[in-house]
């Protein structure tokens, strides 16, 4: 690869760890602060990938919507598809034990790639949707890239900004409490239900932004993209490797393991193609690795959570 | 039960130590009615009939495993009872939610410390208070002064506290990292972050070293008289229980065994039966070679 192909291909890494990033703090507010269980982190993805697309794409004969609105508004909607659909699921398990949250999300997850590839009037089925519009997409190539590189980060930027602003304030430390001791917290007050399902909704819409950053980078999506293994499986890697109820930490976890994930992907490729085949077991492998070392030498990650201990003012 | 409803002033009490005349004829704060809580065939707490007037401390005895933890957990709604009804200050409350109980002015200890392991000690007292402004999601970004001065007086009443209870200097410890005894007080610690009307006390003494109980106990009995918080308190140790307590509830086996002053529960010789039928547990030994020496004193003098 030449200096600009390699340039273009961190471009491209960097807006895809973005997305992974968002991924993770989403899984964060959920996880990280509120101790939820969401194994169907792709759905709540697939779900902003492809309503963020249905909004904004053309039309095509046969389906419906398709509606050619504004970029804006199908992130807008990526984000209140998912919070929707994560509010039923939250109301339904959040009062029973924590595993009862995981079932039903691995199964809603499922759930839905199954729909969004047999289904041929909204999603296309396994064909997907193509001719999705991508802000900057008028540049020239590498402009419109760096230009999507700085929206991705931009995006992340706010959402951190906003969930530290958050987590500081004493709604923080209310979710932290009802992690803590679900039990106790009730004795002080505190509608751990209610407020599960807060956290539990804000997560998805902030994973369904995410789906949305994807859909309009890649200007098209199948199916094929919101495989379990490559979404859910990856970003709770990230998390817990990088420190699950610390912000910093999941932006953290999701460069280092997309740099690993990728850049073991380079190497294998150059494998013979009969190993090359079972190198990616390997990198599957490398991965669980890295994760047993790090929670047997920093059991809270690499950016603990710390404590949230405000200079009095 | 006749006579004047109990008036609460919630408000106030911030301000004013308020002089009520307690010993005026009301109506019953807490007003328990044949609660029964089974686990499986097993009935913990069995047909327990009580009312606790305001303004008193009530003492709950009893040997262990006689019910008592279970019935704070019915009484605080971490349990739904199997049968019975709750009444707690005029209103029926047996169904309603643990953090309902609380905001109506209930709040409960726990025997075996519930802290927020991962939350500061500071943070353990601040989460406690009812109503924050700041824990409203949207609250921080529309109404950001508010939230802060809230959490301004917040943080102050969190530090009385600590100061109160000798734990100035662990404040920015985790509060997992705390002994069994500064738990303890920590749990006591959190009821006094609210404007409860009733503070039901599982063993607040165990594991709290001497000086500090007397602190304690003086603390009590400044809450119950100048703030008219109302006490269950449940303790093995009965001095406390005879320095604070009137009046006093044995229970045995999930029933109400006697309910009266100190002096006439520990002559009863139920209580007595009921401690010495299982003499197994340490515990219940000291508590009965409590008793004894209490006679003897009294005896003596
Ligand atoms: N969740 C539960 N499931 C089954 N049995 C229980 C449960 N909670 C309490 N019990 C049983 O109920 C009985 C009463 O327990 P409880 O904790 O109320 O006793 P206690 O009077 O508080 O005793 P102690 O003085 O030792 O604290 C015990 O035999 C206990 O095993
Ligand atoms: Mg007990």
């Amino acid at each position: 690869m030449d200096t600009l192909g390699l340039l273009n291909y961190a471009i491209f890494m960097g807006v895809l760890i973005g997305i992974y990033a968002l991924l993770s703090l989403g899984l964060n507010v959920q996880w990280g602060y509120a101790g939820l269980f969401n194994a169907g982190v792709a759905g709540f993805f697939a779900v902003g990938a492809y309503l963020s697309a249905l909004f904004t794409a053309p039309p095509v004969p046969d389906r419906i919507m398709g509606w050619e609105l504004p970029t804006g508004v199908g992130w807008f909607a990526a984000m209140a598809a998912a919070a929707l659909i994560a509010w039923p699921i939250g109301k339904v398990t959040l009062r029973f034990r924590s595993d009862y949250l995981a079932i039903a999300t691995i199964g809603v997850a499922e759930i839905i790639r199954l729909v969004l590839r047999t289904e041929d009037l909204l999603s296309g089925g396994v064909r997907g949707i193509t001719g999705i519009p991508r802000p900057f997409g008028d540049l020239p190539y590498e402009w419109s890239q760096l230009a999507y590189l700085g929206l991705t980060w931009g995006m992340v930027v706010v959402i951190y900004w906003a969930l530290e602003r958050q987590l500081a304030a004493p709604w923080g430390r209310m979710m932290r409490a009802i992690r803590e001791n679900e039990l106790a917290a009730a004795a002080m007050g505190k509608n751990v239900e209610a407020r599960r399902l807060e956290a539990f909704i804000l997560g998805a819409a902030i994973m369904g932004l995410a789906g949305a950053v994807y859909v309009h980078f890649m200007r098209a999506i199948t199916p094929e993209a919101i495989d379990p293994m490559m979404v859910t499986f990856l970003v709770w890697i990230m998390l817990i490797l990088g420190g699950s109820g610390n912000n910093r930490g999941a932006i953290l976890g999701a460069v280092i393991i997309w740099v690993i994930w990728s850049s073991s992907e380079l190497l294998t490729d150059r494998l013979p193609a009969e190993i090359a085949t079972q190198a990616k077991y390997i990198r599957v492998f490398v991965i669980g690795l890295m994760l047993q070392l790090v929670l047997r030498w920093r059991p809270e990650g690499l950016l603990p959570e710390g404590t949230h201990v405000r200079r009095s003012s | 039960m006749s006579g004047k409803p109990h008036s609460h002033r919630c408000c106030a009490r911030d301000n004013i130590a308020p002089v009520v005349a307690k010993r005026e004829r009301t109506m019953a704060l807490l007003e328990l009615e044949n609660l029964v809580m089974a686990f499986g065939g097993f009935r913990a707490v069995d047909g327990v009939s009580l009312k606790v007037e305001p303004g008193t401390i009530t003492g709950l005895i009893g040997p262990n495993g006689a019910g008592k933890t279970t019935l704070f957990n019915v009484i605080a709604g971490a349990y739904q009872p199997t049968a019975g009804r709750i009444r707690f200050d005029g209103e029926e409350i047996t169904r309603l939610r643990t953090d309902e109980r609380f905001h109506r002015g209930l709040v409960r200890t726990f025997q075996i410390p519930h802290e927020f392991p991962r939350l500061t000690v500071l943070e353990n007292l601040m989460v406690v208070p009812p109503k924050q402004p700041g824990e409203q999601l949207w609250a921080n970004w529309f109404t950001p002064g508010e939230v802060a001065r809230t959490e301004a007086e917040v943080r102050q009443k969190a530090i009385d506290v600590l100061a109160f209870l000798e734990l100035t200097h662990v404040m920015n410890e985790r509060a997992g990292n705390l002994s069994g005894g500064q738990k303890k007080l920590l749990e006591l610690g959190r009821t006094m972050m609210t404007n409860a009307k009733l503070v039901l006390l599982d063993e607040p003494a165990a594991g709290v070293n001497r000086t500090l109980l007397r602190k304690l106990e003086e603390k009590i009995q400044i809450l119950n008289r100048e703030w008219n918080y109302t006490f269950i308190l449940i303790e093995h140790d009965m001095e406390m229980i005879e320095k604070l307590c009137d009046p006093v509830i044995c229970m045995a086996e999930g029933k109400v065994l006697i309910e009266g002053d100190f002096a006439t529960v520990r002559n009863d010789p139920r209580v007595l039966e009921a401690y010495l039928g299982e003499t197994v547990h340490p515990e219940v030994e000291a508590a009965i070679a409590e008793i004894e020496e209490l006679e003897i004193e009294e005896g003596n003098a």
